[in-house]
């Protein structure tokens, strides 16, 4: 990283308090393919001059996945640990770059006395092109290029953020095309409910492979993400279909700050 | 007079036996835990505006949304002639709304057309089962009592028509002939066609048209006691089904209250919890479930809208959510003839997780909610899947191996990975 990244107990050894905190997730700290997500986050809040900070070794799991596995014991000690932390900050509003986390501290945690204004990534970088501050200048040009959007689960369907990703694409000037199940209507990628961190039950192929054919169907030079888990599972299929030389698997993030030169 | 006796004593029975089986089913409903659907009480009322009576989530699928509408409307609309048939019953009067003049044969002339459109739907339905066999008709769950009760609800309507538009014909039929109390009233633009039909001389034209009155008002008798047994309880439960329909965020998860208070005690040791009744995690049978969860169980009306959209089930895994609410609604409704055998108290040594739904199936949900949003009435199979994860990881500790490893980890290490907390912040040093 060209800059510094500031954790929460910096700024507050400084008496400083960001604008925003900046929720990384377990995958976005540790996933390898992830962690580039995170670092071009960082590059975009860095780029229009956003004070942000993240909790760094402070973070824990939001619980997500223990939750959706049935263990709620094991989910609340999560939140309850994890608002104590956040309230401790004194937070007011949390960007997330998994709609897991977004999905969980927006709604679970306020139940357990955790309130926060929370945004995932893709609707502040809808805000920031609305603004004007982002305009996918001065780097990579998509445009042209045939994009499709994989709608994560917890993101549309279970939250109804549709628009705030399909905005960032819209300003590359790309040709969009949309998948038969978009929106509302979408495919899971097979990662969501902890299935992430199981073998899928046998059955006549994997959910990922369904989706990745589907996409295929419109011929994309890029599948757009907004999640790690569906980063993941899109790459995997793409790759066991032999397109990976030909299909880039990139996340919002990522095409965001490609197009801007970040 | 013998006929409005008979009359009066069939409707006392009909509706008498209806309102008892209506009862049990509602017993049943109430064996759930509670749970509070009563806020929002203006939203509540404009989804089920929208939803049921508007129809809205049928919309998406546009053939059977036509057709269904049809059936809906008429249903709806042709209980008008049923008020009328009603009256008649009980007064021994005959068409006592002719009175309304060229209205009465603008109203009996459209539910004419109704009773056409239904019956052509009905025909069409019955097609597209049985002939074109739709994917989403077939599947394990819809063998036997399931698929023979679509037919029979199919062929009910289709014969309650022609009852209807018989008994019109004969009576425009006798009209013409001024026939006894026959009086010049309504309009028949469908059944004049089936006046060919019947036959000419007055008695047997009044034998048909009693016939297919009595017919007609007996089926729907009989067809309102077969709700109880039939996935076509759907056409009552609908209605407060929406009502009650979950507000919040998909994705958002109710946040047990139980576990709260021991979570709280565990993190700080002088906090009292409340004095609550000792239960069970999550749900292992339906008496574990929430009452909403067993009122989506009745009101389920088996189209498989669900199953159809469900990623593990459309990959070939065992799958099915609709197989989920159709097994709820099995075993609630043998748990409700246990108690009504040998009382409430009894156990029969069953459960709704592994004698009905296996753990294969709620282990292959993703939680992605594309059955919640494809269902036409708001029914969440996926708030069933999760209390049954509940009851196998907190009561059994009975999990998928890496299911297990994940919780280990989060547990531990703060991660559903193995990684250590401190280098939680080692991807801001690359790159």
């Amino acid at each position: 990283m060209e800059f510094k990244v500031p954790t929460m107990a910096e700024l507050m050894a400084m008496g400083e308090e960001p604008e925003i905190l900046f929720w990384v997730g377990c995958a976005g700290s540790y996933d390898e393919r992830a962690q580039k997500i995170t670092r071009d986050i960082c590059k975009i809040l860095h780029h229009v001059g956003i004070k942000y900070a993240v909790l760094g070794t402070e973070e824990s799991c939001t619980g997500d996945p223990a939750k959706r596995a049935g263990n709620e014991f094991l989910f609340q000690m999560q939140a309850m640990t994890n608002i104590e932390v956040l309230n401790g900050y004194n937070i007011k509003k949390i960007v997330t770059g998994c709609p897991h986390c977004f999905n969980t501290i927006k709604n679970e945690y306020p139940g357990l006395g955790g309130t926060y204004e929370v945004i995932h990534h893709t609707q502040l970088i809808q805000d920031l092109i609305n603004e004007g501050k982002l305009k996918a200048e001065g780097g990579e040009s998509f445009k042209g290029k045939k994009i499709t959007f994989h709608d994560p689960c917890y993101l549309g369907r279970g939250n109804g953020v549709y628009e705030a990703p399909r905005k960032a694409l819209e300003v590359l000037d790309a040709q969009l095309v949309e998948m038969k199940r978009c929106k509302s209507n979408g495919l899971c990628c097979g990662a969501g409910g902890a299935q992430m961190f199981k073998e899928p039950e046998k059955g006549a192929k994997d959910i990922n492979i369904e989706r990745i054919e589907e996409a295929l169907e419109t011929q994309p030079e890029v599948i757009a993400a907004g999640c790690p888990f569906c980063m993941t599972m899109l790459s995997d299929g793409v790759k066991l279909k032999d397109k990976d030389q030909e299909i880039k698997v990139l996340d919002i993030a990522e095409i965001t700050a490609r197009a801007n030169g970040l | 007079m013998v006929a409005q006796i008979i009359f009066i004593l069939i409707t006392l029975a009909g509706v008498g036996l209806f309102s008892f089986n209506a009862r049990k089913v509602i017993r049943n409903i109430k064996i759930g835990r509670p749970a509070n659907r009563n806020d929002q009480p203006a939203k509540r009322f404009m989804t089920m505006l929208k939803v049921a009576f508007g129809q809205t989530k049928m919309a998406v699928r546009p053939i059977p949304f036509l057709l269904h509408l049809v059936v809906y409307l008429g249903f709806v609309i042709i209980n008008l002639e049923v008020l009328e048939i009603m009256i008649d019953g009980i007064f021994g009067t005959h068409r006592v709304f002719a009175g309304l003049g060229g209205f009465y044969d603008f109203l009996i002339g459209s539910f004419e057309f109704l009773a056409l459109g239904v019956w052509l739907a009905c025909a069409i339905f019955l097609i597209r089962r049985n002939v074109l066999k739709l994917k989403r008709f077939s599947g394990v769950e819809m063998k036997s009592w399931p698929k023979s009760d679509a037919n029979y609800i199919l062929i009910t309507e289709i014969l309650l028509m022609s009852a209807f538009l018989l008994m019109n014909a004969s009576d425009a039929k006798l009209q013409a002939l001024k026939e006894g109390h026959y009086i010049s009233a309504g309009a028949f633009p469908v059944s004049a066609y089936l006046q060919g039909l019947l036959p000419s001389s007055a008695a047997s034209l009044i034998m048909t048209e009693r016939v297919c009155w009595w017919f007609h008002i007996i089926g729907i008798f009989a067809f309102l006691n077969y709700l109880p047994y039939s996935k076509h309880f759907h056409i009552l439960f609908a209605f407060p089904n929406t009502y009650f329909s979950n507000l919040e965020p998909k994705g958002e998860f109710t946040n047990m209250a139980s576990v709260t208070n021991e979570v709280k005690a565990m993190l700080d040791p002088s906090f009292v919890p409340a004095e609550t009744a000792p239960g069970k995690f999550g749900a292992k049978d339906v008496n574990d479930l929430s009452w909403i969860n067993l009122m989506n169980a009745y009101t389920c009306t088996e189209c498989g809208r669900c199953t159809s959209v469900c990623p593990a089930n459309m990959t070939g895994k065992l799958l099915s959510p609709r197989k989920i609410m159709m097994d709820t609604r099995d075993r609630l409704e043998e748990v409700g003839k246990n108690i009504d055998k040998h009382g409430a108290d009894h156990q029969d040594g069953k459960s709704l997780l592994d004698d009905y739904i296996t753990r294969e199936e709620i282990w292959a949900c993703t939680s992605c909610n594309a059955c919640t949003e494809a269902c036409p009435i708001n029914i969440d199979p996926l708030a069933i899947i999760v209390d049954l994860r509940r009851y196998a990881v907190m009561e059994e500790s009975v999990a998928p191996g890496s299911i297990n490893a994940m919780l280990g980890n989060v547990e531990n290490n703060g991660a559903p990975w193995k990684y250590s907390p401190a280098d939680r912040l080692n991807w801001a040093e690359q790159g």
